[in-house]
């Protein structure tokens, strides 16, 4: 499914998007796929799977002890393209990773793999416009959506050409820093969601770990609320995985649409 | 060939491929430097400093009894007897005079044996900026005395327990805290890697090198010499010495760390020579030589010389082996030692173990003839922080 369908399917029912990340891998390839039906369940909207990279500089110590436990247990990029393909579900799946990973495997052959696993999206945060030429343009090939990050910091000349550049949606940095769950929500993210001026879906990222919060940043004018080390917390502790992460995506399903 | 700083690559190399968060940042550092390269007072600043704190010029020495040994005419360009006992602090004065005159209030650096912390520390104190500084909890350990020289001097040492424990990792943790403090704080890297503008604007505070060795080599032999050799890891002090001669007919050879020998396994290389067994890949903010895995997964390096230790390499460095301008070469961990006890014997200086495996390699080459008749090499660091690691090797 394209990511820009789920959204309008969304806004014909006037709801945000709640975007869970998980690491593919984390701790086992089969675990994930049993993770990915429980986020479903719980009403995630869109799936991100990391396909974790060695050095993960954008992301805090949550989400690299999860990248640490996929690597350790085996996940490669080939097993994560098998994974992903025999995946049964019907929401888009988001691959986010780092470029070297993309760069290594071959940028074409990296793309047409997420178009036959059906990936509908790439995120990649150590990838910026100036950069992203080259995988933007097999992107648009292929029909997967290339997402791009903003950040506080991001000026009025950058976030342009970032803005017609992304598609899919736009991946708002709520604060400067690496990911991880907090517990308030900064006021440079409302500013931050008024800059953003596209018709492509706002979603904003880093920082969010319950359902009060996710309410606030789309009373706030967000399309959409990703949620990463949350979960990732939850498969970390190990105990009754399925049925808490089932039960973190419905909470924060619950308090998107309660803000609407 | 020499580039300019408005183009972010050298030829495919280089870039910028960091978090957005960052892009901004590097943006202003870039148009600072570009403002203050060319700024008088900054400049007389600078000079002021690396004459009358680090002790420059360093001397470029003959070394009549190694020549002998070794068969070839070996002019040492002596780094070892900069303040701090490197090279290092060519580039943290530059980078702390930018910061001071940026206004930034605060200094993070990552070290792995700690020599570039120390120079950082140095600046820190005689600047009065706030600084602190990543280094893998094992580097910490082995390197325990550099914790407590950069300690004396007011620095704050982070150990970073996340991933290999080391310069990689410490890199890593410092690249997360500039992107959350990115506003208020100066990240000091201390190589020619990373994002542009990083290797360019190191390789123009370490150009100080090579520039001496200009003057110092015509005063002595009237000619150029016919090679230079430097150990490379990250590559700032053989870029420092190389810029200068780049356009001359001068060999310039990149000595890496063979550590083991130029084996690896799916995690980990027995070596750090990047430019000899790496492929393109990209980490830490460039497109360069890296040392991965098929799958583009970053090895854990190895060298016996701390300072070497790294996956990566300077950009500019993979594209002028590239294009055939330098010639990258290897020692061996024992090879480096043997050569460091020659000069220790031979000439009563004691180098770096990083130094030592340019000694090793023009040591394993003279009699090819591929040197030449007059080599400089360029001692980058004294040795005393290696002494506990001899001690350990020769036992």
């Amino acid at each position: 499914m394209r990511i820009s369908e789920k959204f309008s399917e969304l806004k014909k029912r006037d709801e945000g998007a709640l975007i869970a990340y998980i690491c593919a891998g984390d701790p086992t390839p089969e675990g994930t796929k049993e993770y990915v039906t429980a986020l479903v369940r719980g009403g995630a909207d869109i799936i991100e799977l990391g396909l974790p990279f060695s050095d993960p500089v954008a992301d805090g110590p949550t989400i690299q002890a999860g990248i640490e436990r996929a690597l350790n247990g085996g996940m490669t990029p080939d097993i994560y393209f098998r994974m992903v393909g025999s995946l049964k579900v019907h929401i888009p799946l988001v691959v986010m990773t780092y470029y070297n990973l993309i760069f290594k495997r071959g940028l074409e052959k990296f793309v047409k793999d997420c178009a036959s696993s059906g990936i509908s999206g790439i995120i990649v945060p150590d990838l910026p416009a100036e950069e992203s030429g080259e995988l933007a343009g097999l992107c648009e090939k292929n029909e997967i959506d290339l997402i791009f990050l903003v950040a506080p910091t991001t000026t009025e000349s950058r976030m342009e050409q970032i803005l017609t550049r992304g598609t899919g949606f736009i991946y708002l940095v709520a604060r400067l820093g690496v990911t991880g769950a907090r517990s308030d929500i900064a006021v440079s993210t409302s500013e931050l969601i008024r800059r953003v001026r596209t018709d492509t879906p706002k979603a904003v990222g880093f920082g969010i770990s319950n359902g009060r919060q996710a309410a606030e940043i789309i009373s706030a004018g967000a399309d959409g609320v990703i949620v990463g080390s949350a979960f990732v917390d939850i498969i970390a502790k190990g105990k009754d995985v399925p049925n808490k992460l089932e039960a973190l995506a419905s909470e924060l399903k619950d308090g998107i649409k309660i803000a609407r | 060939m020499k580039q300019e700083l408005k183009s972010t690559k050298f030829g495919k190399y280089g870039g910028q491929f960091v978090p957005e968060v960052l892009m901004p940042a590097l943006e202003e550092l870039t148009g600072q430097y570009e403002k203050y390269k060319e700024d008088p007072v900054f400049n007389e600043e600078l000079d002021y400093y690396l004459r009358d704190f680090a002790g420059r010029p360093s001397p470029l020495y003959h070394a009549k009894q190694l020549s002998r040994e070794y068969g070839v005419k070996i002019y040492l360009k002596r780094e070892d007897l900069v303040h701090g006992g490197a090279h290092k602090l060519n580039n943290t004065l530059g980078q702390g005079l930018l910061t001071k005159y940026m206004g930034k209030k605060r200094i993070i650096a990552e070290t792995g044996a700690g020599q570039h912390g120390t120079a950082c520390a140095m600046v820190g104190a005689v600047f009065g900026i706030k600084t602190e500084v990543y280094m893998g909890a094992k580097d910490t350990v082995r390197q325990r005395m550099n914790v407590y020289r950069m300690e004396l001097m007011g620095t704050k040492v982070i150990p970073v327990k996340s991933g290999s424990q080391t310069l990689k990792d410490a890199i890593n943790e410092a690249i997360r805290d500039w992107v959350a403090n990115v506003e208020t704080t100066h990240y000091m890297i201390g190589s020619v890697v990373g994002m542009h503008p990083y290797p360019t604007m190191v390789r123009d505070f370490q150009s100080v090198i090579g520039k001496e060795v200009r003057t110092q080599i015509m005063e002595k032999e009237g000619r150029f010499p016919d090679s230079i050799v430097a150990c490379t890891g990250g590559g700032s002090n053989a870029m420092g010495i190389f810029h200068p001669f780049i356009d001359d007919d001068v060999d310039l050879f990149a000595v890496e760390a063979g550590g083991s020998g130029l084996k690896a396994t799916d995690k980990e290389a027995l070596h750090s020579a990047t430019l000899c067994a790496g492929e393109d890949g990209v980490l830490h903010g460039a497109r360069t030589k890296v040392l991965q895995n098929k799958y583009g997964q970053i090895l854990e390096s190895s060298s016996i010389a701390a300072g070497l230790d790294y996956a990566g390499v300077g950009p500019e460095l993979a594209y002028l082996a590239d294009i055939g301008r330098i010639k990258p070469r290897y020692s061996l961990d024992n090879e480096a030692l043997e050569a460091f006890h020659d000069l220790c014997r031979l000439e009563g200086i004691i180098p770096a173990l990083e130094s030592s495996h340019a000694l090793a390699y023009v040591k394993n080459a003279a009699a090819s003839g591929e040197l030449g008749d007059v080599v400089v090499i360029n001692i980058s660091g004294r040795g005393d922080k290696d002494l506990e690691t001899v001690l350990g090797m020769n036992k």
